[in-house]
C-alpha cells in the first residue's frame, strides 16, 4: 500500500487504512456568552482532546449524559461545525479541510425533524434520496424498499408531524437510509419508539453492515441499548472520551462490584447502626438507595438488612452486576442523566 | 491531509450519470455523486409545494382575504372612476399577497428552520444552497398566485377597471415573487434570532401594504423615497400601468426589469445566507 500521504498528515492518513473514521486532538470551544443584565456564561470546551478511531463495520457508540460533548463531537464528524483544532479522517478525507465531503459519506440523522415534518412519510425518503444524488426513479424505488423494510408502507402518505413521536422517528430514520452511505451517523435514532420499531431499526442497521461494510456512529444515553447494540463504546464525560473498549470490555473495569439497590416503605430506619452505617455510601434518589459494593460486602449487607429489623421498613431490594452506567460512575463521570430503558 | 494529493480538477461539480473521483488520498473512498442543481431544486422545490396542502392553506386564505378587505375599505373612499388612486389599490392589494405570503411567511419559516436546527437536515445532504434557496423561493412565489389572481380579478370588478391586461400577472408575480421571496429568505437566515426573522418578515409586509396601495403622487418625499427603495414598488408600477388605456410596455418592463434585479441580488444573498448558517 503506497505510503505517500503519511508525511504530511501521519496521524490521520495512517490509521484511514485501518480506521474508517480517525479523531486526533479535537478541540472545540463555544465562546464565553454575555447574558442579559450582565449574567455571563463562562466558555465551554465542549471537546476537549478527543481521539477516537472507529473501524468498518462496527457499530460503534457514543455514551455519555446531556451536555457530555456527543452532540458537538456529531457535529463535527458530520461536516456541520468546525473544530478549533484537531483533524478528523473518514475512509481517507480530510473532513477538517474539507467538510463539505462529508455529505457524500454519511447518512446522518439529527435530533431535528423540522425540515421534514410537514411532508408525507413517502415525500421526505423520496425527497431526500433526490437530494442524496439519486435519480427519480432509483430515489422512488428505494424509498418504497426502506419504507417495507421499516414497516412504514401504510404510513406513506401520511404527513410525518401527525404521527406518534417514535413513528416520526422511524419516518426520518427512513428518509436517513435512502441513498446508500458507507458511514451511518444516528444521534439518539431510537427516542420514543415502541420495541417493534427499536427492532426494525436494529434489524435494518444489521442488514447495512452485513451487505455492504456499513459502519455505524451512534450517540446514545440509554445504557441499556448501548450494552445490547454496540460492538465498541467511548464513553464520554465533560468533552473528553474517559474511556473506549467493547461493552463487556469496560464493564470488567468494576467487575468486582456489584449494585445494590435498596428501596424503603417509607423513611429509612436510620436510627439501626447497619442502615445508617449504609448511608454515606448510598447514592439516594427519593425511597431509593443505590449502592456500589464489593460482591463479599454485599452480600453481607443483604443478609444483615433482610435478617433484621430493617426487612420491616424495606420494600423492595435488588442486586445487579455492574450496567455502563455504574462504568461511567467508576471511571469518575460526574453527572448524572443516563437512562437505564 | 497531503499539499501534494492530487485534487483531480473539475471533479467536483459532478456530472451526470459519473461518481466524481475526489481522491486526495490514494485509498480514499470514491465520494457518492453530489445533486445536481436543476434536480435538486425542482425536489425541494415540490416537497415546498406540497407541505402548502398541511399547513399553508390557512395562511393563504389570509393573505387574500387580507387584500380583498383592504380594496373593500379603500371602496368607500376611491370611486371607480379615479383612474389614478384605483389602479394603486388594486395593484397594491394585488401585489400585497405576493409580499404577505412571500415575504413574510418565507422569512418565518427560514427563521424556524434556523432557529429549530432544520436545516441540519439539508446542510448534511450533498446539494447546492442554491438549490434549497431556490426551491423554497419558487414554491412560495407559487403560493401567492390564486390568492393575486383572485383579488386582481375582485379589484377589477369592485373599480371598474379593464381585465384585457391582466395576462401581466404571468410575469408579475414570478418577477415581483422573486425579489420578496429572495429578501425573505436573506432576512429569515441572516437574523440572529427567530422572534427577530418573524418581525423583519412583519416589518416588510406592513411596508409593502402602508406604501403599496395609495397613490405615490400625494406622498410627502422622503416617504416617496422609503417608497422607491422597496422591491415591491416596482411590481406594483408595472401592474397599475397596464390599467392604461394604452399601457407605456417599455415602462412595465423597466420596472419589471428592477423586480428581476432585485431577486436575483436578493436570492444571491439569500444563498449566501444559507451556507452561512449551515455551517458554522
Amino acid at each position: 500500500m503506497s505510503t505517500g500521504t503519511e508525511q504530511a498528515a501521519p496521524s490521520t492518513a495512517a490509521t484511514a487504512r485501518d480506521a474508517v473514521i480517525a479523531v486526533r486532538g479535537l478541540v472545540k470551544t463555544y465562546p464565553a456568552g454575555r447574558g442579559r443584565r450582565g449574567a455571563a456564561t463562562p466558555a465551554v470546551r465542549a471537546s476537549d482532546g478527543i481521539d477516537l478511531d472507529i473501524r468498518r463495520g462496527e457499530i460503534f457508540g457514543l455514551l455519555g449524559p446531556n451536555g457530555a460533548g456527543k452532540s458537538t463531537l456529531v457535529r463535527q464528524l458530520t461536516g456541520l461545525l468546525r473544530p478549533d483544532s484537531g483533524a478528523i479522517g473518514m475512509l481517507g478525507h480530510d473532513l477538517v479541510r474539507h467538510p463539505e465531503r462529508a455529505s457524500r459519506l454519511i447518512g446522518y440523522l439529527g435530533q431535528e425533524s423540522t425540515a421534514l415534518d410537514e411532508l408525507t412519510v413517502s415525500l421526505a425518503a423520496e425527497t431526500t434520496g433526490r437530494l442524496r444524488g439519486l435519480d427519480a426513479r432509483t430515489a422512488r424505488a428505494e424509498r418504497d424498499a426502506v419504507l417495507a423494510e421499516l414497516g412504514l408502507t401504510e404510513l406513506a402518505g401520511r404527513a410525518i408531524k401527525r404521527l406518534s413521536g417514535g413513528q416520526r422517528r422511524l419516518a426520518c430514520f427512513a428518509a436517513t437510509l435512502v441513498g446508500e452511505r458507507q458511514v451511518l451517523v444516528l444521534d439518539e435514532p431510537t427516542t420514543g419508539m415502541d420495541p417493534v420499531a427499536r427492532r426494525a431499526v436494529w434489524a435494518a442497521v444489521d442488514r447495512r453492515r452485513a451487505e455492504h461494510g456499513a459502519t455505524v456512529v451512534l450517540v446514545t444515553h440509554n445504557v441499556i441499548e448501548a450494552e445490547t447494540v454496540l460492538d465498541r463504546v467511548a464513553v464520554m464525560d465533560n468533552g473528553r472520551v474517559i474511556a473506549c473498549d467493547t461493552p463487556a470490555g469496560l464493564k470488567v473495569l468494576v467487575a468486582d462490584e456489584v449494585r445494590l439497590d435498596l428501596v424503603w416503605r417509607d423513611e429509612p430506619p436510620l436510627h439501626l447502626p447497619e442502615v445508617a452505617a449504609l448511608r454515606p455510601a448510598a447514592q439516594i434518589s427519593g425511597r431509593r438507595w443505590t449502592l456500589r459494593l464489593p460482591q463479599a460486602r454485599a452480600r453481607a449487607v443483604i443478609a444483615e438488612i433482610t435478617g433484621g429489623q430493617a426487612f420491616a421498613a424495606l420494600d423492595d431490594f435488588t442486586l445487579a452486576t455492574p450496567s455502563l452506567e455504574d462504568v461511567y460512575l467508576a471511571l469518575g463521570g460526574r453527572q448524572k442523566g443516563l437512562v437505564k430503558a | 491531509m497531503s499539499a501534494a494529493a492530487p485534487v483531480v480538477p473539475g471533479t467536483t461539480g459532478a456530472t451526470p450519470g459519473t461518481v466524481p473521483a475526489v481522491r486526495a488520498d490514494p485509498a480514499a473512498a470514491p465520494l457518492a455523486p453530489r445533486a445536481r442543481l436543476l434536480p435538486a431544486l425542482g425536489a425541494v422545490y415540490r416537497a415546498q409545494l406540497s407541505r402548502a396542502r398541511v399547513a399553508r392553506i390557512p395562511l393563504l386564505f389570509v393573505a387574500t382575504f387580507q387584500s380583498v378587505g383592504i380594496m373593500v375599505m379603500l371602496r368607500g373612499v376611491v370611486d371607480g372612476g379615479d383612474a389614478e388612486a384605483a389602479r394603486a389599490v388594486v395593484a397594491g392589494s394585488s401585489v400585497l399577497v405576493v409580499a404577505f405570503v412571500a415575504l413574510n411567511l418565507l422569512a418565518q419559516y427560514f427563521g424556524q428552520l434556523r432557529a429549530s436546527g432544520g436545516l441540519d437536515h439539508y446542510a448534511t445532504l450533498p446539494v447546492p444552497p442554491a438549490a434549497v434557496v431556490l426551491g423554497a423561493a419558487g414554491a412560495y412565489a407559487s403560493f401567492t398566485v390564486p390568492g393575486t389572481i383572485a383579488t386582481a380579478v375582485t379589484g377589477c370588478v369592485l373599480f371598474q377597471l379593464p381585465l384585457v391586461n391582466l395576462w401581466v400577472l404571468a410575469a408579475v408575480i414570478p418577477l415581483a415573487g422573486a425579489a420578496l421571496a429572495g429578501l425573505g429568505a436573506a432576512l429569515g437566515l441572516l437574523a440572529p434570532k427567530q422572534e427577530l426573522a418573524t418581525l423583519f418578515g412583519q416589518l416588510g409586509m406592513s411596508a409593502a401594504l402602508l406604501l403599496g396601495v395609495l397613490p405615490a403622487g400625494n406622498m410627502p418625499a422622503p416617504i416617496g423615497l422609503v417608497r422607491d427603495l422597496l422591491p415591491s414598488t416596482y411590481g406594483v408600477e408595472a401592474f397599475a400601468r397596464t390599467f392604461d388605456p394604452h399601457p407605456d410596455w417599455v415602462m412595465v418592463g423597466a420596472d419589471l426589469s428592477v423586480c428581476a434585479a432585485v431577486g436575483v441580488v436578493s436570492l444571491a444573498a439569500a444563498t449566501w445566507a444559507y451556507r452561512r448558517a449551515a455551517c458554522r
